[in-house]
Formats: structure tokens, sequence, C-alpha cells
């Protein structure tokens, strides 16, 4: 019972006497994990910027460093030295709290993902550090996926709080939007998230990566691209990221939850929101395709650094796509945003969550390939009529008393 | 180790329950309560109960809480409560009864299986031991196997309240000309 395992996850490296060399191995982990996370997210900003200022035909920061580089670090100092505000009516204490509230959580998510390893030839992601066996990956905890969904509830009350502590009515605005959106859309993230773990079988993220060796295995292909998508546009409704940011809708809410906020504290909820950007990439990639396994081998380049350049790689492709939607869509209306979430992302995910699981089970029972795919075809289209009809007439009864939507 | 951490937890959750009971402003009793889930998230997980840790964490302090606190938001009662006038005048010994109740059933309970409590590692089933999913994996079984109907009737009864919900707050509106 006294295993240290139960608390550090499924390391190879924290199984047994935890004595100096392992020791030294995870708290260099952890040190590299948090600086690599600051020194990314410092990046991420530059790169938006960048990006969107090159959408947007104009040059974008470029007086800071080579290429406006560091601008970031530039902006960063500034924010240290701006006056520390607090609002007369604030509630002193949750009003401190609030900033860290946003920032841990999005922090202590980069622990769980697969950031390298070799997991090629049922090797599992373990590599050797100085005769040591150990995953490129600072905790493998036995519910890794539910400690991402854990970590998004708590990163609510960042929001929230701060919001509410203002003692200001845009920000509390702001807040009551945020949550009310992130807890809507919570579900349709559990939910797709779910149809991955049917398939792999494991709540472990280094398990998930492992189960997708080969292309057809990722789970972006195997589960039929509806997850992915689901999960992609839950996690950006779930980050305040445009087209879904009415928490901080500028025209109508000034800046949002955090309108009263200054200083540092302004900067922790910054870059929170940045590194949520990171971190969620980084777990679509866990999930959906691969982690850091490859689709090919890179010539010259072992195993366990191959897979760190993969990762890389992929998470760059949807940080671009994050940018690439903020600097071309406009912003929900909060209707839409509301009809989006519960009328459409999540009866489709939870349909599409049975039929995985149907099929799943026609497997293993060996049942009559073709006639589960007819019966599950006919009760597909019974529940979209019947959901379609509902909306309809509800939104004629809407109509009827004189609604304004 | 294992003493550590339970210390540590033991004080969140009487730290949080206590100031769910005494702080007088609804908010920050909120925030207690938060307190207290985590310290029992940190207890689950001290005894390899993994899953209903983050259970625990999603479901009460993720959600729940959140509801709560948005109520409180909502309806504009963030603000400090007078303790001295009491709107209700049974509850306060009603309190104090059930509460030493609660107190005497756990002594109770304690002292009579007080040889099963004293057994390091009673009832602890093996496979839990060695397979990290096994946890999932039991209590799916008994909750989705032996325990199926009453599961389902749950859902049911979560339904009925739903429904019964919107039903109770929608109001019939008068045709448009006549609200005009």
């Amino acid at each position: 019972m006294n295993n240290p395992t139960s608390i550090l996850g499924l390391d190879p490296i924290a199984i047994g006497d935890l004595i100096w060399a392992p020791l030294v191995i995870i708290l260099l982990k952890v040190v590299v994990i948090f600086v690599l996370g600051l020194v990314a997210t410092m990046l991420m900003v530059w790169f938006e910027r960048k990006a969107i200022a090159g959408m947007g035909n104009r040059i974008g920061p470029n007086k800071a460093g080579p290429w406006g580089l560091l601008q970031t670090l530039a902006d960063g100092i500034k924010l240290f030295f701006k006056e520390d505000l607090m609002p007369d009516r604030a509630d002193r204490f949750v009003f401190k709290l609030a900033p860290y509230l946003a920032f841990v959580p999005a922090f202590l998510v980069w622990s769980v993902i697969p950031l390298g390893g070799d997991f090629s030839n049922g090797k599992g992601g373990i590599v050797t550090w100085f005769g040591h066996a150990t995953r490129v990956q600072l905790a493998d905890p036995p519910v890794g996926v539910l400690l991402l969904l854990a970590l998004s509830s708590v990163a609510v009350y960042g929001i929230m709080l701060a919001g509410w502590s203002s003692g200001s009515k845009y920000p509390l605005l702001g807040s009551v939007r945020a949550s009310a959106q992130m807890v809507s859309y919570e579900a349709a993230l559990g939910l797709s998230i779910a149809t991955v773990i049917l398939l792999a079988g494991t709540l472990s993220t280094s398990g998930i990566v492992g189960h997708q060796s080969s292309f057809a295995d990722w789970h972006v292909v195997s589960t039929g691209v509806i997850p992915f998508i689901i999960f992609m546009l839950a996690a950006t409704a779930e980050m305040n990221r445009p087209p879904f940011d009415l928490v901080e809708a500028e025209q109508e809410l000034v800046g949002g939850f955090n309108t009263e906020y200054s200083s540092i504290r302004f900067g922790l909820f910054f870059l929170a929101e940045f590194m949520n950007t990171i971190t969620m990439s980084g777990v679509i990639v866990t999930l959906f395709f691969g982690g850091p396994q490859g689709l090919f081998n890179i010539p010259g380049i072992p195993g366990a650094i191959e897979g760190s350049i993969w990762l890389i790689a992929k998470v760059l492709v949807f940080l671009y796509i994050y940018v690439w939607m903020r600097a071309t869509l406009p912003r929900f209306r909060y209707d839409q945003l509301m009809d989006l979430g519960w009328k459409i992302l999540i009866p489709t995910s939870l349909g599409w969550f049975m039929l995985m699981a149907v099929l799943r089970l026609s497997r293993d029972e060996n049942w009559n390939r073709g006639l589960v795919a007819i019966v599950a075809a006919v009760i597909i289209l019974g529940c979209v009529a019947l959901m379609s009809t509902a909306v309809k007439v509800s939104k004629a009864n809407r109509e009827r008393e004189g609604a304004m939507f | 180790m294992e003493l550590v951490v339970f210390v540590l937890a033991a004080a969140m959750i009487l730290v949080g329950g206590l100031g769910v009971v005494l702080r007088s402003h609804p908010v920050h009793a909120a925030l207690s309560l938060i307190l207290t889930l985590f310290g029992v998230a940190v207890m689950f997980v001290s005894q390899q109960a993994h899953f209903l840790a983050a259970v625990q964490v999603i479901v009460y302090a993720g959600a729940i809480v959140v509801l709560f606190l948005f109520v409180i938001m909502l309806l504009g009662v963030d603000r400090t409560e007078d303790l001295k006038t009491e709107p209700f005048k049974v509850q306060r010994p009603l309190a104090v009864i059930v509460g030493l109740g609660v107190v005497g059933l756990v002594t109770a309970a304690v002292v009579t299986s007080r040889d099963v409590v004293a057994t390091r590692g009673a009832g602890i089933i093996e496979p839990a031991m060695t397979d990290p999913d096994s946890n999932i994996r039991q209590l799916s079984r008994s909750v989705f196997g032996d325990y199926v109907v009453a599961f389902e009737v749950t859902s049911v009864l979560l339904v009925v309240a739903v429904v019964g919900t919107v039903l109770l707050t929608r109001k019939v509106k008068p045709t448009s000309k006549e609200s005009q």
C-alpha cells in the first residue's frame, strides 16, 4: 500500500525505492517542462501576432530582437513593472486567488502529455536515461485523460471568480458567460474523449499513444473523424478562443472577466490563455494523432528524439489552425453558441459514441456485419429525424410566444 | 508518506468543512466546499482510488459547485448574511440533533467493525494492486452489472427532475397582442 506509484503515476522510474538518481531525473523533468512551457508560450504569443499580422496584411512585432521574437519578453517585463490595481469593491482574497486558479491548471496539463519517446515495436515510449528506464512525460497516472478533464473543470473557477471578485458589472457578465460556455462544452468534450477511450481500452495517455501505432490506428481515422471534429470545436470553446470568445467580446464587455486586472495578475491570465492553446493542441495530438508516433522513420535520428520531433511538428500544425481560425472566423452570437453546443455537438457525440460501442460489440460477438450496419443506420436516421422535429417544434413555439430569437 | 498525505488532506477537509459552516459570505462558503472536495480527492488518490478522485473533481468540484456559484451570483445573494435573524425557527435545534446523531452513528460503526478497520488492507481485491485500469473495470462491472437497475432508475429520476423543473419554471405567455 505504501507505494509511491500511487501518487507519482505509472512511470517505471517511480517504482521501487526513490533514491537519488531517479529523484534527480524527476526534478530535472519538472524543471525542463516548466521552462519549456514558458518559452513555448512566449513563442506562441509571438507566432500568433505575427501570423495574424501576415493574414491582415500588416507587419506585426518586428522591433524587439530578430523578427520581433523577444516582443513577448518585453511585454512581460513591462507588465511586471506596471501598477497593480485593486478595485475598491473587489473581494480581496478571491481577487488575488483567481489568476492562479487559471494559471496552475494550464500548467499542470503539461505533466500528462507524452512529449516524446520511442513507441515503435511495443516499447511503450520507455526510454533509458543515465541507466534508468523512464518516460518522456512527467507523470503517467492511470486516470490520465480524466485528469485533463478535471483540470479543465478547475480552470473554470479562475475565470468565474476573477469576474465575480472584481465587483464590477462587465467582468461579472463576462465570467457568467464564460462559465456557462465552459460547463456546456465540457459534456461534448468528455463524450468525444469517451470514444477514444473505448477504442484504446485505457485511460492513461501513454497507453492511448501506444495504441496508435500506424496511420490506420490513429484515432482520428479509427474513430471516424467525427469525434475529432467535435473535440476540436469543444476544445476551442473550452479555451474561450475565437470564434467562441464571447467571454471577452470587446464591443460588449470592455474586456470580459479580466477587465479590472492589471500588472502581472493580468499577465497570468494572458499566459494561461496562450498556454492552454499549446497544451490543448498537445492533447489533440495525443488523443487523435498518435502523439510522438511518426508516419515514417526520420533517417539518422534516434527513436526517442524522433518522437519529440514528430510531436512538435504535429502540435505546430494545430497551433497554426487555431491562429488561422482566430484570424478568419467572426465571433458567434451567444444563442448560436449554445445551440451548437447543446443541439448539435452533444447529441452527435453521444450518438457517435453509441455507434462505435455497437460496432465494437458486433466485432467481439461476431454478429452479422451487414445487419448491424442497416439497423444502426435506421436508428440513427430515426434519432436525427426526431431531434430535428423537436428543435423545429420548440422554435415554432418560441416564435408563437413572441420571443426575440 | 501515507501519514503525511493523510494529515494534509484531513487538514484540508476540516478547514474546508469549517469554512462552509462558519464563513458568512456565501461565495466564500462555496469556495471552502471546493477545498473539502479536493481534500477528499487527495484521500482517494492515497487509497489508490484514482478514478474516484478524478470523478470527484470533475463532477463535484467541476460541475456541482460551479452551479452553486452560478446560482449565488445570478440571484445576487453574494452578500454577507446576517446570521442573527432566523427565518425558520426549528432548523437550529434540528441541526444539533442531526449532527449529534451522525457523530453517534459513525462512532458506533467504527466501534462495531473495529476488527475490520484494524486489519491493514482488509477487503482489498488483489488484481487492483497490479493492473492500473482495474479500478475502472471493477467499478463499471458493479455499476453496469450488479446494480444496473438502480443505476438506470437513478438516471430516470434525474430526467424527471429536469423535465419537472422546466415545466414548473415555464410560464405560458399570453398571446402577443395582449402582452403589448
